[in-house]
């Protein structure tokens, strides 16, 4: 068995395409000037919020994986530390404002993945993420076992309180869009100031040549452990939000397996080691499967019963997924950067400015 | 009789462990060729149990339906190689992870778009009578499928050292180009690996679907054969014995002794734990190739 | 320089957009004199199993109703499904699109994380919510939880009718004293829930229990029955989901535990539960509130009239008359019937949700009713009110014999008082929690 570089086909390309500030503030007034004025319930409540803790989650698992190329196979378990984390200190400690709960239950989650985080320091490729599923399914069964944590909620699914934040209810799905959208933006830049630093170029080393970086003075122990309580942090805080802002209840099922392989689809697909990444990653994991179901639906629903249907839909999707991985397995991000920079490249040819 | 009680649950747990065994040899033979760590290996086991029962269904004997389902498994497993994993050959190994649980999608859905979601059973005309060996319980159909188990590790070994296919697949697993280099057909050797993988899940998917049904929640059980990888290296078929005798044993011995202080229902993550534990001591598992880096 | 979050946005904005353009296509507004019911069913999955028996007999029941009657007074009854694979983030989904359409009757969404994820929703845009067999327990409390119905069994409803079938078994529930009885529950909070319930029965009546966790999904129980081989109990209550029902019946075998000293509960009492066990399931005996068969008139019409048109939902005729079709029937039954008694108070009309809730409220199908609908023998009767939003629903015992299932025993009525202390004291702490008004329903049905 050679290296098991896991990340090493995406070495960032040099060109980026966009300008960086003038895009993101014009997406932020998309979403927060636009977007709350024209959707409806349907968009923020099954598109938007969860879009949003996903990429969050997504964000979360990038550090980890696509800068630090440390394969997780646990993610879901920390959005789960994180949204109980929530829960209870909402639950036990009401006079505390939520937003300083939210970072609690980041905290929370970024001890319990620094914890397991641990075997990475002996651990490496798939013997790392297999034992990363340890995390998955310990979480899940402390959350099930133990009464405490679902406030000895008899079914032990609970409902989680009402989101306010200082003093102003965000009890309409906008509200909560809202509060997600602040969250996540908050969390980007903070993110995107890491990546940039040299921490972040630690990390990146780290992934790439482990020895090397050892060679250059990279701390390469504490790098790990970082990159591990970085994106457990950030994973927990989308777990807030997935519990919080989304479904407004907990259940440790909601947490499972599938759900990490949900996010690591994120990461591989939106393209790793890019902020962008997980954010194309979870606008394709989350819509083009309803598209898929209605498109599905409004051609053939009358020809076949929604069993059959929803099979053939399991069908394309995996396709898909293979397809994409075949034919573009630098991710999303890739896809778009050549987009752009054929777009560019005509621009320069017909001698006609370009930005950016 | 307390030690009549730790043997039948100890022997207990070994015979299960031989059925995780046999699930985490099908993932042994892909990985040891390609690299990948295959996990529609689970719902391969669907797909094949599947088909076999809904041939003997229909009406056809037990024979034809062995060897359509075997034929067909050939079929997908060729179609994988050739379509999925030879374009990603140079590839990180995350992204043929991930193409094989798109792939593992693809089979679930077929299978049961093509058979139904329903219920089956399975009788492989096996009583599973309990049985008494000198005061210890011993179930018969267990040792059975620790038979067939032994029957089919019996075969693979002579397969690989004494047929010429066999023997190059080991060549291409020690060395790709260089078994490239002396001119080995890659192609035969991937084909016969697959045909042994589907194999592989045709006799796990049947001994498991007598056990648990024929339905979706077969192809769960990938998740018992995780940590017995973990465990006995990913690329050892000893291994994976000796991995899932090892798992098979410590998660019903823990869940028995230690369960009832913790509140019980440990074996979901137990085996990952000590597999965990394990590992930290010897990174590369019990037998698997020492070519890990460690740090 | 990498750029966070440029660009994306707009191409999720791009995907909306087509989203959207596909959603136009839905149908549009139901016409005038229709009553709509959302379908969150699951056909593909661990579950499909019993969402195709369950949804497969809710929309026989509805057909049936509109092709003989002309629907419910002259209301056409439509629904169309929305696959949620048991997950609840797509049930939510579901809900968030199915509720736009108009006429929404009721919603059943057969999984408990699903209807806890909609209580919220369905208490704002006042639609009830059916959680028939289960759901949340103290939901039982109309008083707090005015649009959820977990109609005829919640879950400690079922641990106590269970306990009161072995005392009558036993020969009264005096002899129960001394007796050994194991729980064998799956590991997810479904299982846990009447872990101090049976802790409670325990006590009244002088058994030991010891209640043993088996972890989800349950494919390998060898452990546990060894344990269970050991301890020697009277009993085993099987309170399984999935495949760890097959493996159980299996697993007993192996151990030379006699399968007609396991008792199945409601999520452990179907075909696809015992057919996978094969002839270790022969003996096994577990609750339901609604009996199988077809032998009962309302699924004779079914089988004449809808499948006899080619128009049944089931793709397997031998399922006809199964434990989850038949819960289906009963659930259109109690639907339909609430949809009724709501209509004779406003008017023969689609009706909104609220006053779908107000039928359910009053939803009293005594058994002659009961046979006037032609399920004579498939279920007793219910009883539901502004508090009780149960509605005392009675359960029986069957055996399978290899084959199909067989009545065992005469309806039984669950302990309910015994159990409504306990549920008030859950329900009014959630009504503490979330600022709720508890409802007297003197009042309200003074006022009505």
């Amino acid at each position: 068995m050679t290296d098991l570089a896991l990340a090493k086909a995406t070495a960032s390309p040099a060109r980026r395409f966009s300008p960086a500030l003038p895009g993101i503030g014009l997406l932020l007034v998309v979403a927060y000037g636009i977007l709350p004025l024209v959707a409806n319930e349907y968009l923020f409540d099954a598109i938007l919020t969860p879009f949003l803790a996903l990429a969050l989650a997504g964000l979360g698992l990038n550090i980890l994986t696509g800068y630090a190329g440390q394969v997780s196979l646990g993610s879901s378990a920390f959005m789960a530390v994180g949204a109980y984390a929530a829960y209870n200190l909402a639950l036990r400690l009401p006079g505390v404002p939520f937003m300083i709960d939210i970072l609690l239950a980041g905290v929370v989650a970024a001890a319990v993945g620094l914890l397991f985080g641990l075997p990475s320091l002996r651990l490496r490729g798939f013997y790392l993420a297999v034992s990363t599923l340890a995390a998955q399914f310990f979480v899940q069964w402390v959350f099930n076992k133990v009464g405490w944590f679902s406030n000895n909620s008899p079914s032990g699914i609970v409902s989680v309180p009402t989101l306010s934040v200082v003093g102003i209810t965000l009890d309409s799905s906008a509200g909560r869009y809202l509060f997600a959208l602040t969250v996540v933006t908050a969390v980007t830049l903070a993110v995107w100031r890491l990546v940039e630093s040299p921490t972040g170029r630690a990390l990146v080393a780290l992934r790439d040549h482990e020895t090397a970086a050892r060679v250059i003075g990279i701390p390469v122990l504490r790098v790990k452990l970082l990159a591990f309580a970085v994106s457990s942090f950030i994973i927990g805080v989308a777990g807030v939000l997935w519990a919080f802002a989304y479904l407004r209840t907990v259940e440790p099922a909601g947490f499972n397996l599938d759900r990490s392989f949900q996010i690591l689809f994120i990461v591989i697909i939106g393209g790793l080691a890019s902020l962008r990444g997980a954010f194309l990653g979870a606008a394709l994991i989350v819509v083009f499967p309803l598209l898929l179901a209605r498109l599905g639906e409004a051609l053939l629903g009358g020809l076949f019963d929604s069993g059959v249907l929803e099979m053939s839909q399991r069908i394309v999707l995996g396709l898909l997924i293979v397809t994409f991985l075949i034919t573009e397995p630098a991710g999303l991000t890739a896809l778009l950067d050549r987009a752009w920079n054929r777009i560019a490249g005509r621009f320069r040819r017909t001698g006609l400015p370009i930005t950016g | 009789m307390e030690w009549q009680f730790f043997t039948e649950v100890l022997v207990g747990g070994l015979l299960s462990g031989v059925m995780y065994s046999l699930v985490a040899i099908g993932f042994v033979l892909i990985y040891k060729t390609s690299g990948v760590l295959n996990f529609a290996q689970g719902a391969l086991l669907l797909f094949a149990a599947l088909t076999f029962v809904s041939l003997t269904e229909r009406g056809l004997p037990v024979w034809a339906a062995i060897l359509l389902t075997l034929a067909a498994m050939t079929g997908i497993g060729a179609m994988i190689e050739r379509a999925v994993l030879r374009p990603l050959v140079n590839q990180p190994p995350i992204t043929l992870f991930m193409a094989t649980l798109g792939v593992s999608y693809v089979v679930e859905g077929a299978a049961q778009l093509l058979w139904g979601t329903q219920v089956h059973g399975l009788d492989l005309g096996i009583d599973d009578l309990p049985l008494e060996i000198g005061g210890v319980l011993v179930s018969s159909f267990d040792l059975f499928a620790a038979a067939v188990a032994g029957a089919m590790v019996a075969a693979l070994t002579l397969f690989f050292r004494y047929t010429r296919i066999g023997l190059g697949f080991r060549a291409v697993a020690d060395d790709q180009l260089a078994a490239l280099a002396v001119g080995l057909s890659l192609d035969r050797i991937w084909t016969a690996v697959w045909t042994a993988a589907g194999m592989v899940a045709l006799v796990a998917g049947l001994l498991w679907g007598a056990r648990l049904g024929v339905q979706f929640s077969l192809s769960l059980v990938v998740l018992k054969a995780l940590p017995v990888l973990v465990l006995g290296g990913f690329d050892s078929i000893a291994g994976a014995i000796v991995g899932g005798l090892i798992v098979g044993a410590v998660e019903k011995l823990a869940e028995v002794y230690v369960g009832p202080f913790v509140g019980g229902g440990i074996e979901g993550w137990i085996a990952y734990v000590a597999a965990l534990g394990f590992l930290l001591i010897r990174p590369s598992g019990l037998f698997g190739a020492k070519l890990v880096e460690r740090v | 320089m990498p750029r966070p979050n440029s660009r994306t946005l707009s191409v999720k904005a791009a995907l909306l957009g087509a989203l959207l353009g596909t959603a136009a296509l839905l149908p549009g507004a139901a016409q005038a004199d229709e009553q709509y019911f959302p379908l969150q069913s699951y056909r593909v999955g661990p579950y499909a199993a019993g969402g195709t028996g369950f949804f497969g007999g809710f929309i026989d029941y509805l057909t049936l109703v509109n092709n003989r009657d002309g629907g419910v007074n002259g209301v056409k009854l439509t629904w169309d499904e929305c696959e949620t694979q048991y997950e609840v983030e797509r049930g939510v989904e579901c809900y968030k699109r199915q509720k736009n359409r108009p006429g929404v009757a009721a919603w059943n969404p057969l999984s408990v994380g699903i209807a806890y994820a909609m209580i919220d929703d369905v208490g704002r845009d006042r639609v009830p919510l059916i959680t028939v067999n289960h759901g949340r327990t103290d939901s039982t409390d109309g008083r707090v939880f005015k649009y959820v119905f977990p109609l005829l069994l919640n879950p400690y409803s079922e641990s106590s009718g269970i306990v009161n079938y072995i005392g009558a078994r036993e020969g009264g529930l005096e002899t129960l004293k001394g007796k050994k009885i194991v729980v064998l529950y799956h590991g997810s909070p479904y299982g846990k829930e009447t872990i101090p319930i049976y802790q409670l029965l325990a006590e009244k009546y002088g058994f030991s229990v010891e209640q043993v966790e088996v972890p989800h999904p349950g494919n390998e129980q060898q452990s546990q029955w060894l344990s269970i081989r050991r301890t020697k109990p009277d009993y085993v209550v099987l309170r399984g989901w999935g495949v760890m029902n097959p493996v159980a019946l299996k697993t007993a075998q192996k151990v030379g535990f006699p399968a007609d000293r396991i008792i199945g509960n409601v999520w452990s009492n179907s075909e696809e539960d015992v057919i996978p066990a094969g002839d270790a399931a022969k003996g096994y005996t577990a609750i339901t509130t609604q009996a199988s068969g077809a032998e009962y008139p309302v699924l004779q019409e079914i089988t004449k009239t809808v499948y006899g048109a080619g128009k049944g939902n089931l793709d397997d005729k031998k399922r006809i008359g199964s434990v989850y079709h038949n819960l289906g029937i009963v659930n259109g039954i109690l639907n339909v019937e609430a949809v009724r008694i709501a209509q004779e108070k406003f008017g023969k009309r689609t009706l909104t949700g609220d006053e779908v809730r107000w039928g359910f409220e009053h939803l009293r199908l005594d058994p002659k009713r009961v046979e006037a609908l032609g399920a004579k023998g498939l279920f007793h009767s219910i009883n539901v009110s502004v508090a009780n939003h149960e509605g005392e629903g009675r359960v029986t015992f069957q055996q399978w014999d290899g084959a199909k299932w067989k009545v065992v025993s005469d309806w039984i009525a669950p302990d309910w008082a015994l159990l409504r202390p306990i549920i008030e004291r859950s329900s009014l702490a959630y009504a503490a929690e979330h600022g709720i008004q508890v409802r007297d329903p003197a009042a309200e049905e003074a006022s009505n």
